[in-house]
């Protein structure tokens, strides 16, 4: 059993522990709603526009959240400006403006010589989180799983029947916002796990395992939430002990298990 | 009846006012953005309340779109609408709509007794859950509905009858007194159609006012106490030998 325990003797190994599975809990929760709701491009896109608000914090020795955040949020206004006449589709839209400061992050990115620091940003630094970021991302998780709970009637009646939503007088549009800032403060502390690039697999892929083995909601946030702990927790051991890249043993942790549901529903599944 | 502490929408719950019709329309117009010529071209009713009354015409005449615009889902370009004496909207929880083609996610992870139970969120507005007096109302509309024994499925597994009836007990559930359905019997199983009917008739024991979009003309008389008839968003005089009623239209006495 040492090989479970040994890696715990270390204070960044139990720091890094914790981070994966607060930022597993969110990430697998909220995550339901964007497969269900069909967001994930939105939040790929979300991820990748938060860059140059990280680089910019980074460069003036700002938070390093807060400049995610802004950066994320003034992202969510410009793309639904754009689409707001339909001239331009959502998606496209979230293609350019996503593209244009992912973009904007890498040049900001390539005038420093210390490049290094920067890339964990792309690829994530959960070995690295101090005690303040831990705290940051607790908070986060709290504050995303008590609203889900607290507005779970009104997520569910906007995405099941979004009409009826408006009828009754619960605008679609203010449950949508307030979802995508819940995702946008989750993209930043997922950010911290498993970086820009990768964030995205933490929302997606745990969800869309769950969605193949129930058809209950909160069940499937149950199995979303087992999946990417148990990845996150999975997925660090395997950097410990094989020298890998955590962001992407996680993450190829969660492709596993989705493939390993996807496979035993083929063979069990009756034709 | 309605006692959410916050509400949804901005206008709250208004109370009626005393006397006035259930659905009123002046000369109402509606357009669509981009659309040539308006959908609803200078239409008057007045639905008193607890009458039953239908809207008759083809596609395109402007039917769904006066529920739509009751249900304050279009706005007017002129012309006067009111329901309860109020502008549509003021109280939503008093009216409930059933729309022709719904817009619903059949795929996603909820029951058909969940779907029926969002029928009672208009009561219950923001933080409040459901209790058992809304458990019972949803028991008792999927009763009526025949739908008991299907109620723990999930709503994707329902036939295309089965899913407008669990809508139109979503509209029941919600306890309203003015119910908008639009085209409730377009292309339903048999039994869907008897048990639209039955409903219909309880409704009006109950003294709710119904205004049902239809082409189906041949109940008009045991179903309904009026008709109004649409034609390319305008009025016409019913046909030689149709159902009349009540008068409901513009030239009403």
């Amino acid at each position: 059993m040492s090989w479970l325990f040994d890696p715990l003797q270390h204070a960044f190994m139990q720091s890094a522990l914790l981070a994966a599975a607060l930022v597993g809990v969110t990430c697998a929760t909220i995550g339901v709603y964007v497969v269900l709701r069909r967001m994930a491009f939105i939040g790929d896109a979300l991820a990748h526009t938060i860059l140059p608000g990280l680089v910019v914090a980074y460069l003036f020795g700002w938070s390093l959240l807060g400049g995610a955040l802004a950066a994320g949020l003034a992202s969510a206004l410009v793309i639904s400006w754009l689409a707001r006449r339909e001239a331009i589709r959502e998606d496209t839209a979230i293609g350019i403006v996503f593209t244009g400061m992912f973009a904007l992050g890498v040049l900001l990115m390539s005038t420093q010589r210390s490049f290094r620091d920067l890339s964990q940003m792309l690829f994530g630094n959960i070995l690295g989180v101090t005690s303040i970021d831990l705290l940051l991302i607790a908070g986060v998780a709290l504050l995303v799983v008590a609203a889900l709970a607290l507005f779970h009637k009104e997520l569910e009646l906007t995405s099941v029947d979004p009409l009826y939503a408006q009828i009754v007088g619960l605008s679609p549009d203010l449950v949508r916002y307030a979802l995508l800032f819940l995702l946008a403060l989750t993209v930043v502390v997922g950010i911290q796990a498993v970086g820009v690039v990768l964030t995205s697999a933490l929302l997606i892929t745990p969800a869309a395992a769950a969605a193949l083995l129930s058809n209950r909601l909160p069940r499937m946030m149950l199995i979303a939430t087992l999946v990417a702990v148990g990845s996150g927790v999975g997925g660090l051991y395997a950097s410990y002990y094989f020298n890998v890249s955590s962001g992407a043993a996680i993450v190829l942790a969660c492709t596993a298990c989705f493939g390993v549901v996807w496979l035993a529903r083929a063979v069990l599944a009756p034709r | 009846m309605t006692d959410a502490r916050f509400p949804y929408g901005r206008k709250g719950h208004v109370p009626p006012v005393m006397g006035a019709p259930a659905l009123e329309a002046r000369a109402v117009c509606v357009a669509y953005p981009g659309a040539s010529r308006p959908a609803l071209d200078g239409v008057s009713l007045c639905v008193p309340v607890g009458a039953h009354v239908a809207l008759v015409g083809p596609n395109g005449s402007g039917k769904s779109t006066l529920l739509k615009a009751a249900a304050n889902l279009l706005p007017l370009r002129s012309g006067e609408l009111r329901v309860y004496g109020n502008p549509p909207g003021a109280c939503h929880h008093r009216v409930a709509y059933l729309p022709q083609r719904s817009r619903i996610d059949w795929r996603f992870p909820i029951t058909v007794r969940g779907l029926v139970t969002t029928g009672r969120y208009v009561h219950l507005g923001w933080l409040r859950r459901p209790g058992p007096r809304d458990d019972d109302a949803v028991a008792d509309v999927l009763d009526l509905l025949g739908l008991s024994a299907l109620a723990e499925r999930q709503i994707g597994q329902l036939s295309g009858g089965q899913q407008q009836r669990a809508l139109l007990a979503r509209a029941l559930a919600q306890e309203a007194d003015l119910l908008l359905l639009d085209e409730p019997l377009n292309a339903v199983d048999a039994e869907t159609r008897a048990i639209v009917a039955d409903v219909l008739a309880k409704l009006r024991r109950q003294g709710k006012t119904v205004v049902v979009a239809t082409h189906d003309l041949g109940r008009l008389e045991s179903d309904f106490d009026g008709a109004l008839y649409l034609t390319a968003g305008r009025e016409m005089p019913p046909p030689p030998g149709a159902f009349v009623g009540v008068p409901v239209g513009q030239h009403r006495a």
